[in-house]
């Protein structure tokens, strides 16, 4: 018989579905856990140039957030957030995308950024805030955001990105686009309400969007065993009619796998598609957090070592004859120079000019932020000794 | 909520029906203006805002509506009639019911580019979106540093129409107002909701359009140059509805046809009071305010929401910090009551600014109310 919204079937049986079905969903991987090609895998090849450009990439990746992390440490900048852990994630997914693809992070998809091409100074400047800095040194460390790579600006708000991420798949479509957006959020992120509208709309939208959750086990303290009652997040793309594929997010193959074929499926077809990447988050939440009070250290090691995602795909790539010890050392000493350079800097530039303070909140200032320019460039001559000098006036 | 079940029961006509109190009260209201200019035709602001849409739609193809019921239904409040049928489903969207998700995706497309025209069937619900408008919409032009402009309106009903209760009936106009990156505008007439509509529209910075459902169907006199496609109204500026000389009075959206109201009054009681239909509520014109006290030396501020942390208070801080030496009286404040709205009309009635209570402040202003030692015989 007919209902609004099509035809179903009657049953005589009562019988409540299950809340999780006997097996949960499986998760695609390419690798093994010592980074060996498995038998008969469907896999998206990669040539060797490639290849070393995701393990350099992935290498890049973890060293930014090695010393990154340090220098706030050592007090140089006030805030970083890293990706450990995530590495494959990051720079596998990005290298499966098309510079015309347009990204909405969450926060720890900085990897991406580099992919497209941020240079370390780039990073640095917007860490130390300084009048290089794209972001005019409006926004805390790690909120990047490049118009010329199609990262949007970072959001703070917890999954706000998920529904503006349909909005502009949706433009996409409209404007005949050979592109879609991607948009990244954490296992604690589908809590929220944004999660449901966002995946809701692109359905109804039929948007081309991927959908791409790092299912990384910990929301700061909270475990995903206290974050929801699913299996995971994959099977909620199922609710709201979407596709979607649970993979192992720390195999970089894997992932580009998933990645490229969902990227052609969702502008081919309009469809928005859920893509969870299983993984765990190495370091702490940021800065801010000691994850050694809520969880064990050895589950940390264990995850820091044992199943290392850059370690695993540096195996795979270094069993095609395409990388070696020395390579290594080369590229960890370059990169390392790099960034301590781009650092030093970054911390030697001034400060963005006192009339970025006025600017941007319209796209003209309007009369009042005009009069209180005037007034604070007044006060600053009058008090000069009590204004700092690395902010030029 | 009330609103949109009103309508179901309507019999497919564009007229919305009103408690008849109500409905006399602001008619009369308009019939006793004297007209603006050369009155080319009568239209109400429905129409208004419906012609607005549709030219600014076939002007810019980036232009698109999307909310709840805007397109088969025609609009909760008719608003877009006639808009799916001329421009089709890709431009006149209409959405699932999440406030939250549809303000994000017009967010999104805005930033991609679009120009997106978003309402909400009354702004009591776009509280549900409220982190995407702040935190999203105006903030995030200046967090990118300018990279990331949004050029998007957002609109429908403000404030309280007639008998639907709390939580349909907030006036928001001063929340909104408090943000900067915003732009807040609050028509009163059709030449109004007209000029300022396509203002929003073509304006870069995300709007809030905050329109009233009684104000819907009232008829405004409108000249030709009003009709014209490339009419529209700057943001920011004040009108000033009624010429005085003795107290200033300062209103919007639907208050304004109450302060006209009382201003008849005053005027019979030899108090001719200037009134300014405000227009715009972020940027305020604190420019034609001081230069109305500076005139009159007396002022009342009316709005419908409430008292605390109101635009009546910016107002009256704007006219204190720079006409202080001008003014010969305290500023009176007339705003709702400091209850939520009560839904009995006994009630209701009193928990939301009358003409009497304008009048009643204008005279206290001008020195001319009873005394408290004579009320008290």
């Amino acid at each position: 018989m007919d209902f609004p919204g099509g035809k179903v079937r009657f049953t005589s049986e009562m019988e409540f579905i299950s809340g999780n079905s006997e097996t949960r969903v499986p998760c695609f991987r390419v690798l093994d856990q010592y980074g060996r090609l498995l038998n008969n895998v469907d896999f998206e090849q990669v040539s060797e140039e490639a290849a070393v450009k995701i393990y350099a990439n992935m290498v890049t990746l973890q060293m930014m957030d090695v010393i990154l992390y340090e220098a706030q440490r050592q007090g140089r900048i006030s805030f970083y957030l890293t990706s450990m852990g995530e590495e494959a994630i990051n720079i596998a997914s990005a290298a499966a995308l098309s510079d015309d693809d347009v990204v909405l992070p969450q926060y720890r998809e900085h990897g991406v950024l580099l992919w497209r091409g941020f240079t370390m100074q780039e990073f640095a400047n917007q860490l130390m805030g300084n009048r290089f800095d794209y972001g005019k040194g409006r926004q805390m460390p790690i909120h990047y955001g490049s118009n010329k790579h199609n990262y949007v600006t970072i959001s703070s708000p917890i999954a706000t990105q998920l529904p503006q991420a349909v909005g502009i798949a949706y433009s996409l479509k409209m404007d005949k686009k050979n592109a879609c957006a991607v948009t990244y959020i954490g296992d604690g992120g589908t809590s929220e309400g944004d999660f449901h509208a966002g995946l809701n709309f692109a359905a109804v939208t039929e948007s081309p969007v991927l959908f791409i959750c790092r299912n990384n086990g910990w929301a700061i303290s909270t475990h995903i065993s206290e974050q929801f009652r699913s299996d995971g997040v994959v099977v909620k793309g199922r609710a709201y009619g979407i596709p979607s594929i649970r993979v192992d997010g720390n195999d970089a193959l894997a992932v580009y796998t998933a990645v490229k074929r969902a990227r052609e499926i969702a502008i081919e077809k309009h469809t928005p598609i859920l893509i969870e990447a299983m993984t765990y988050r190495v370091g702490h939440h940021s800065t801010s957090d000691d994850s050694t009070k809520y969880r064990p250290i050895n589950e940390i090691e264990y995850w820091k070592t044992a199943r290392n995602p850059v370690s695993k795909f540096r195996n795979w790539v270094e069993s095609n004859g395409w990388w070696s010890d020395e390579a290594e050392a080369e590229l960890r000493t370059r990169v390392r120079k790099q960034l301590l350079q781009a650092i030093q800097n970054a911390e030697k530039t001034e400060k963005p000019p006192l009339r970025e303070l006025f600017a941007d909140v319209y796209d003209v200032p309007p009369a009042n932020l005009q009069d209180q320019e005037a007034e604070l460039r007044e006060a600053i001559k009058r008090h000069l000794e009590d204004y700092p000098s690395d902010v030029p006036v | 909520m009330l609103g949109f079940l009103r309508h179901r029961a309507t019999a497919g006509g564009s007229a919305v029906p009103l408690l008849q109190g109500a409905l006399q009260k602001v008619r009369t209201a308009s019939l006793s203006l004297k007209s603006y200019s050369s009155a080319a035709k009568d239209m109400n602001v429905r129409e208004a805002l419906n012609a607005a849409l549709d030219e600014e739609m076939a002007a810019d193809p980036r232009v698109f509506l999307m909310g709840e019921e805007v397109g088969e239904y025609q609009g909760a409040y008719k608003v877009s009639k006639g808009l799916l049928q001329k421009y089709g489903p890709e431009r006149v969207v209409d959405t699932p019911i999440t406030e939250a998700g549809f303000t994000g995706i017009g967010i999104g497309a805005a930033f991609y580019g679009l120009k997106p025209v978003v309402e909400f069937m009354t702004f009591n619900f776009a509280m549900q979106a409220m982190d995407q408008l702040i935190n999203s919409a105006a903030k995030t032009n200046y967090m990118s540093a300018g990279n990331i402009p949004a050029s998007i309106v957002f609109r429908g009903p403000n404030g309280a129409a007639a008998g639907v209760g709390a939580q349909h009936s907030q006036c928001y106009a001063s929340w909104y107002g408090s943000i900067p990156g915003l732009k807040v505008v609050a028509p009163y007439s059709s030449e109004d909701a007209r000029g300022l509509l396509k203002a929003a529209i073509r304006d870069p910075a995300p709007v809030i359009f905050l329109e009233n459902e009684l104000l819907y169907g009232e008829n405004f006199p409108v000249s030709a140059e009003v009709l014209d496609s490339s009419f529209s109204l700057p943001i920011g500026k004040a009108k000033i509805e009624r010429e005085g000389k003795d107290v200033t009075i300062t209103s919007f959206s639907k208050m304004v046809g109450f302060a006209l109201k009382a201003s008849e009054i005053l005027a019979k009681e030899g108090i001719s009071a200037e009134v300014i239909n405000l227009r715009s509520i972020r940027p305020l014109d604190r420019h034609k305010i001081n230069e109305s006290v500076q005139k009159t030396n007396r002022l009342v501020t009316v709005e419908e929401g409430f008292p605390q942390n109101g635009v009546g208070a910016e107002i009256c801080t704007s006219v204190v910090e720079e006409s202080f030496g001008y003014l010969d009286a305290p500023v009176e404040r007339i705003a709702g009551a400091d209850v939520s709205l009560p839904y009995a009309a006994n009630l209701e009635r009193m928990a939301l600014p009358q003409v009497e209570d304008i009048v009643r402040a204008a005279k206290r202003a001008c020195y001319r109310s009873i005394p408290m030692a004579a009320a008290a015989n």
